[in-house]
């Protein structure tokens, strides 16, 4: 093993306990098993050590799982919790922490349903391992008939991921933690838990288990004034089959569910100790840094590394096809001569490719490409025939950049068949089995060592930087931590795609709409984001390919940033040309839909909607629903100056209830200003094949001097619960933009709101 | 040679005087509460003080910092070891989510309330505008501010 200053990510509570092999992923034969129905066994580990153990699938490996989790006498109670002879409990989770606070909530919701004592809790992020898939999630797509999200694409070598190799779904994204993992596994493994546990303390003491009662990682008889911590039943509950199906607590009898639980997290952020993916250090460790062909596809003709690799601190340079890469002792150094390289990359029909020709393209293909019905309601030709007028409009969004605060890298160390991979990757699961397929080693002799990300909204879900890392470790046969320098990070992303996107409504004689039709290109994920939840009876939603160079990726909230966009624009518009408000047209149409109407009408509540403002400024409202949360906004926005300035934003969101809800709204205020960063300045574009833009100089990112005042209200309702890390996002752009035209008059139909000249300062 | 004094520590790296502070004081010296974020003194998350003032590390070569005094994040706890008063309102507010550029807004923030201990709305925008938080903790940053200027 290599020696690490911090050599695995565990995030300790409350004291700094022993390390821990927590991320390891070692040689074991995993045997594939069904998706159907769960199960749950107790067992031994294969050390002879007694392990109690469920596991919320069928076909359980707890006493293998017990190799990787656990060390000396601690126990695997389940596969999501474990005991130790202290009566630590800690919790296992499946979920990377890129600051959406998932350690936190998932493992309250453990210890909520297990009574365990949260202030004695521990937390360990899960290794790489099949058996720690998130379950749940890939249970949610794989079998509950809906498809696969585009967060799980080209996870496996460029491959959409399918059903038969859905085994492998490790994945944060999709705003799924703590809707699937949390509400599937969480709370019915906390629940079976204390279950066999009540259950071996029964047998013990001889006594009724419904006159026993858990509590803070205890079980009391009350009647015989016993109690004994939980660790001292281990041996009893291992005889005991778990229960499938446990009793789960009504909401109403949360008491850690639903509180603010500060996150424990954060401590470490604040003190320059939590390790990042940046921040691993390992003995001999060299760095790297490269630059891939800047227009995707294109490869190394020539290259000229002389100069370079007399450079000081050079250790070598590398022609790696599609990417150059310069190994030193430093990254500056790396860096100095990856500038000093002489490079001719191949030519192409790519070369010639601009963004005005993409945008061209799309047109062409929206007016002749084959296109694929969505969703279809009614009839929108008898609608047009029989309409008093009909409304279009063409919207357009840019592609976007991710721009994660840390720059992506990876370090990794290759030798003797086995690959060691520390990196933030919102997929370790896939990371590991690309890795192996790279390398052409076996799966096996990969550990992944996840850290915190420096930001993920999707860009770490993707391994490409991580493959770099491990080609060129062996290359170089030493510890190589590989960093993209921003510029990388900015012109090799996997953009939000940028869409061209066409709407047509007819119209009744008072300007309500009879039909909705769209057509648009490119379809990500979720399959949900066209649709719309207004009351309007003929619809019909279309896609077109229209595929070019460009790499897309996953964008946090996915395609409902652009339909969020035009959904929430063109109803605006409608609302406009019938001479109506927009809350209150949009309150006629969802007139039906109470959850609806009760975050549109806080929403606006909230921020005195309708009430005096100064010239030059006005209000914007919008609502989305992804994510199984429903959003609404209301933008202040100040024109005054002859630029847009977003004074203030009320957003009312409904989430079924929220788990943590300081955590919430701070995923609801980082979603805002992630898409008003987008709305306002963002936008990548291709000029002869290549991204133009490279750093926060010519990509501009929303500052504190710029970013508005935020309030948040949460609204509890009987709903499932929700996504928090997405659905703040998309209804921010249509509601600045609708501000927009309500102060200006200038209906923004293309993004972002920098490209259109708002008229002299008033 | 270069001989630097970082959190009250003299210490000698033998590199290129040229080097930024930034990689000298991540990989020669291990301090990597210090983060590289563009390169180009565009974001802020590189920010260290050098001679109380915030600079950005990543585009200070080594030689500008000869003979002054270097302070990271991890030097800012006061002397006993407990929390700085940002640090401490950091806490508070629940401010980071990723927390990757945290290091940066804090050490902008300390260098803020030594020279306005008692910040205005207007003076917080400029002293922070040139960190990024891309998970967009704006609120919760200038908060916390007000916060530890209260409780200094």
């Amino acid at each position: 093993m290599s020696t690490l200053s911090r050599p695995e990510k565990k995030v300790a509570k409350k004291s700094a306990k022993k390390e821990k092999r927590a991320n390891e992923s070692r040689g074991a034969k995993w045997t594939r098993r069904s998706f159907i129905g769960a199960g749950a066994v107790a067992g031994l580990a294969a050390s002879g050590a007694l392990v109690l153990g469920i596991a919320i699938r069928p076909g359980d490996r707890t006493d293998a799982l017990a190799g990787y989790v656990t060390e000396g006498d601690e126990q695997l109670l389940t596969t999501w919790v474990k005991i130790a002879p202290d009566n630590t409990v800690t919790a296992i989770i499946p979920h990377s922490e890129m600051g959406q606070g998932i350690h936190t909530a998932l493992s309250a919701m453990l210890a909520e349903e297990m009574e365990a004592d949260w202030d004695a809790m521990e937390i360990m992020e899960a290794p790489a391992e099949k058996d720690f898939a998130n379950f749940e999630l890939g249970r949610e797509f794989l079998l509950g008939g809906k498809h696969i999200p585009a967060i799980l694409f080209d996870t496996v070598n460029g491959a959409m991921l399918t059903a038969a190799k859905g085994m492998n779904l490790q994945i944060t994204g999709g705003s799924t933690s703590v809707r699937f993992t949390g509400t599937g596994a969480m709370l019915t493994a906390g629940a079976a838990a204390k279950e066999i546990l009540l259950t071996a303390a029964a047998k013990q003491w001889d006594v009724p288990v419904s006159e026993l009662r858990a509590q803070k990682s205890y079980i009391y008889h009350d009647a015989s004034n016993q109690s004994a911590p939980f660790a001292s039943f281990a041996e009893v509950a291992a005889t005991i089959k778990p229960n499938l199906r446990p009793a789960l607590k009504a909401r109403s009898e949360y008491k850690l569910i639903g509180q603010s639980l500060p996150r424990v997290d954060i401590p470490s952020k604040v003190d320059g100790t939590a390790t990042f993916g940046m921040d691993v250090q390992v003995e001999g460790m060299k760095y790297a840094t490269v630059m891939a062909a800047p227009v995707h596809g294109q490869t190394v003709a020539k290259l000229g590394a002389l100069d370079a690799k007399k450079m000081s601190g050079v250790i070598d340079v590398y022609n790696m096809d599609t990417y150059v890469a310069v190994v030193a002792e430093g990254y500056w150094q790396a860096k100095q001569a990856l500038d000093m390289l002489d490079v001719t990359w191949t030519q192409g029909e790519t070369d010639n490719v601009n963004q005005a020709a993409i945008f061209a393209q799309y047109a062409d293909a929206l007016d002749t490409g084959e296109s694929k019905t969505l969703h279809k309601a009614g009839s929108v030709s008898k609608a047009n025939a029989s309409a008093a007028s009909v409304y279009e409009a063409e919207y357009r969004v840019p592609y976007l950049a991710h721009s994660c605060m840390e720059p992506l890298n990876a370090t990794a160390w290759v030798r003797d068949g086995k690959c060691d991979l520390w990196t933030g990757t919102q997929n370790p699961l896939g990371t590991r089995m690309v890795t192996a397929e790279t390398l052409g080693i076996d799966a096996a002799n990969v550990t992944v060592h996840n850290q915190f990300l420096g930001g993920g909204f999707g860009r770490r879900a993707s391994t490409d930087y991580t493959d770099q890392a491990a080609q060129v470790a062996a290359k170089a046969g030493v510890p190589v931590k590989l960093i993209w320098s921003r510029e990388e990070s900015t012109q090799q992303d996997q953009y939000r795609p940028s869409v061209l996107g066409r709407f047509k409504a007819a119209l009744d004689d008072e300007g309500m709409p009879l039909s909705w039709e769209s057509k648009f290109v490119h379809k990500l994920d979720p399959p949900e984001a066209s649709h719309i939840f207004y009351d309007i009876p003929n619809q019909s939603m279309q896609v077109v390919d229209s595929p070019t160079h460009v790499r897309l990726g996953p964008w946090r909230s996915v395609d409902h940033t652009q339909h969020g966009f035009f959904t929430e624009s063109f109803i605006d518009e409608l609302a406009a040309n019938a001479n109506m408000d927009g809350y209150q047209f949009r309150r006629k149409l969802l007139k039906n839909k109470p959850r609806y109407l009760k975050v549109l009408d806080t929403a606006a509540k909230m921020a005195g909607w309708g009430k005096a403002l100064p010239v030059g400024q006005a209000q914007g409202i919008s609502i989305t629903d992804s994510f199984m949360t429903i959003v609404a906004e209301v933008v202040t926005v100040d024109v005054s100056s002859g630029e847009a300035i977003v004074t203030h934003v009320a957003c009312a969101a409904d989430a079924g209830m929220a788990v943590n809800p300081d955590g919430f709204k701070a995923q609801m205020e980082s979603g805002i200003i992630y898409g008003l960063t987008a709305a306002l300045y963002g936008e990548i574009t291709i000029e002869d094949g290549a991204v133009e833009q490279s750093n926060f100089h010519d990509y501009q990112m929303v500052r504190m001097d710029n970013a508005p005042v935020i309030d948040v209200e949460i609204i509890s309702s009987d709903a499932r619960i929700g996504g928090a890390g997405e659905p703040g996002t998309p209804p921010i752009s249509p509601a600045v933009t609708n501000a927009i035209f309500k102060a200006t008059g200038k209906r923004i139909r293309n993004l972002p709101v920098m490209n259109t000249d708002l008229g002299a300062a008033s | 040679m270069v001989q630097l004094l970082v959190n009250g520590t003299s210490r000698n790296i033998d590199v290129d005087p040229d080097t930024p502070v930034l990689w000298a004081v991540r990989e020669q010296l291990g301090l990597v509460g210090t983060k590289f974020g563009c390169g180009a003194s565009l974001c802020g998350a590189c920010t260290v003080h050098l001679d109380g003032q915030p600079i950005r590390s990543c585009v200070t070569p080594l030689s500008e910092a000869e003979g002054k005094e270097i302070t990271t994040i991890e030097g800012i706890k006061n002397p006993d070891g407990t929390l700085h008063a940002v640090q401490e309102a950091w806490i508070k507010h629940q401010v980071p989510q990723c927390g990757y550029c945290q290091s940066g807004q804090i050490m902008s923030a300390v260098a803020l309330l030594k020279e306005t201990p008692d910040p205005t709305d207007a003076d917080i925008d400029s002293a922070m505008a040139g960190n990024v938080c891309r998970c967009g903790m704006y609120t919760r940053i200038k908060a916390a501010i007000k916060t530890a200027a209260k409780e200094a």
